[in-house]
């Protein structure tokens, strides 16, 4: 049995296509479904479809042996209990700090608005930059506008969303991209279907590439 | 919060649970006692420097402090007891030829060290000093094999690995402390990652490390190894030629286990120095024990020895679900004062048997036979049995 768990929304419909050159299928509609579990078309693996925050989770008790996630939960979440061998290369986008275009420089302790409080105090640690941290679990681009901070954490993609809110990104922290994870136990106990799985999927990828 | 509550990731373990525990850290001290290994009992609490120094350097966040009101110096509540075993060894019990000494004791983890893991593990363990032949490797390994079967974990993966493979491979591709960013992406084995931190390094570099994160998998991995290695990194071949007799020497006696040969698991980074190894069961998130060499940590202590061992938790082995007690009903005895019956309970009670007294005339309900007058003999016989 391999159970692989996945990223809801975008990263799902992007992995699907790589998963299905491994042989993997899902043997009903993932989208109009409303189970959670979903047998495939290769015997003994089922897909969970989950939140992303939730991913690691699971594979990290095991109760997923594989999954697929942003790099943005990992770093942000941590990657203990997990191997991390393959980039997906999809949901590409980047976490930057943002400000408003026309911000002030700030004096004193800057407030920073994000839902990545632990990548957000590492980056700023490491310039030594004494911030105040609002978890935030939405909608950062408002907490600028309405006073609340001066800067945010967040995943820009386009950049449009921080454009329409008079907000220019400012500093990139990461690349994020999606990842495959396997529980550091499963990679022993289910070797043979995992690193079949990792060179399918490298195969997806490397097609995926010519046919660009 | 109600104050009678207790903190997060901390438990009691209540009567059903702790006589399985009691019976399986019983088992194990037996078993360590019959491979010559001699019980040590360690402090609950040192100085945080002893503590903290060698195998602890890993351990600082996990370890609770606080002042010793006698000295103001910082004590630590130990969050391991091998660094304690260890500086016994170099210290407290100076053997000069090899020394066998195992262990059980609470510890205290500020944090759960993994998911779901308990902040009071309770540690049993057994360490082998002063012989670093594979001898000792096999002897320490087949040790642990036996812990788990006497846990009955059942199926098992035994990963085994050389730290000498990676520090060979570093040293000739000039990795050092400085490479942070190498380390934790073979840590993550994260081929991306890894890429990433080598951007800048000769491709020679790039090639060994690259080939080092995929020595993980079936006993063909050391084969590859020798092949990538072989002649371009020499002190490699020895290493592997070291899990090449420990492997073949256990396969003897442990045929029923996976092996899984993993030379890229860097755990134990600052204290390893040869032979590590780990356990797993088929459908564990997480490893049941870790052990392996550090014969550079006694120096620490100021007494250099060879010393290789493993630890396990007892409140993992058992969440397990699979050791088997024999748990035996009780005996009840009427609460009358007779000579007669007091002897017979005597002897039952010296015999192993669990007799307790029918208190309010009611038995307890542990009990399955009781103790009655017939014939005016005392005779135990099964409750609600009203012939015999």
């Amino acid at each position: 049995m391999l159970t692989i768990a996945l990223t809801k929304g975008r990263i799902l419909k992007e992995t699907l296509p790589l998963l299905a050159h491994a042989g993997i299928e899902p043997l009903e509609d993932v989208y109009s479904s409303r189970k959670l579990i979903f047998p495939t078309t290769m015997n003994g693996v089922s897909l969970v479809i989950i939140r992303g925050t939730d991913v690691p989770t699971y594979v990290r008790y095991g109760a997923a042996q594989v999954g697929v996630v942003g790099k943005d939960i990992l770093l942000e979440h941590g990657a203990e209990g997990v191997y991390e061998p393959l980039d997906l290369g999809i949901a590409k986008c980047r976490l930057m700090t943002a400000a408003a275009v026309d911000a002030e420089p700030v004096n004193g302790k800057l407030r920073v608005a994000t839902k990545f409080v632990n990548v957000a105090r590492n980056f700023y640690a490491e310039r030594g930059v004494q911030v105040e941290l609002i978890k935030l679990y939405g909608a950062m681009e408002l907490a600028p506008l309405m006073n609340l901070a001066d800067e945010i954490v967040d995943i820009v993609d386009t950049g449009n969303t921080l454009r329409a809110n008079g907000m220019t990104p400012k500093e990139a922290i990461a690349d994020i991209s999606s990842r495959l994870i396997v529980n550091k136990a499963a990679m022993r106990s289910h070797h043979e279907q995992v690193s079949t799985l990792i060179d399918r999927l490298k195969e997806a990828l490397t097609r995926d590439l010519i046919g660009d | 919060m109600k104050y009678w509550q207790l903190p997060q990731a901390v438990e009691e373990v209540l009567p059903e649970q702790a006589s399985a525990m009691e019976a399986l850290r019983r088992d194990l001290l037996d078993l360590y006692k019959c491979w010559g290994y001699e019980l040590v009992f360690p402090p609950l609490i040192e100085y945080s420097e002893s503590l903290l120094t060698g195998l602890g350097a890993d351990l600082d966040l996990l370890t609770f402090k606080l002042t010793d009101q006698l000295t103001g110096r910082t004590l630590g509540i130990r969050a391991d007891i091998t660094p304690q075993v260890a500086r016994i060894d170099a210290h407290s019990y100076l053997k000069q030829g090899v020394s066998r000494l195992c262990y059980a004791g609470t510890t205290l983890h500020t944090h759960p060290k993994s998911l779901m893991a308990s902040r009071c593990p309770v540690q049993v363990g057994a360490e082998l000093y002063g012989d670093s032949s594979e001898q000792a490797d096999i002897e320490i390994i087949g040790l642990l094999i036996e812990t788990l079967r006497t846990s009955g974990v059942g199926a098992l993966t035994l990963d085994i690995g050389h730290v000498g493979v990676y520090q060979a491979v570093f040293a000739a591709a000039g990795i050092g402390e400085q490479d942070t960013d190498i380390f934790d992406a073979l840590q993550r084995k994260s081929a991306p990652d890894l890429e990433v931190a080598l951007q800048n390094k000769p491709p020679e570099t790039r090639e060994w490390l690259t080939a080092l994160m995929n020595m993980h998998g079936g006993i063909d991995t050391l084969a590859r190894a020798r092949q990538t290695f072989g002649s371009s990194v020499p002190a490699v071949s020895q290493a592997i030629e070291q899990i090449e007799t420990v492997i073949k020497a256990l396969s003897v006696v442990a045929q029923d286990i996976d092996w899984y040969v993993d030379l890229a698991e860097l755990r134990g980074l600052n204290y390893h120095t040869g032979l590590v190894f780990a356990a797993y069961a088929k459908g564990a998130g997480q490893a049941l024990a870790n052990g392996g060499r550090y014969d550079s940590v006694g120096e620490i202590y100021g007494r250099a020895r060879a010393a290789t061992g493993f630890a396990v938790d007892l409140k993992t082995l058992l969440a397990q679900g699979r050791y088997q007690t024999n748990s035996q009903g009780g005996i009840s005895a009427p609460s009358i004062m007779d000579t007669k019956l007091e002897s017979l309970v005597n002897d039952l009670r010296a015999s192993g048997q669990i007799v307790i007294r029918a208190l309010l005339t009611e038995h307890d309900e542990r009990c399955d036979r009781e103790i009655v007058l017939i014939d005016d003999v005392w005779t135990v016989r099964p409750i609600g049995n009203k012939t015999v």
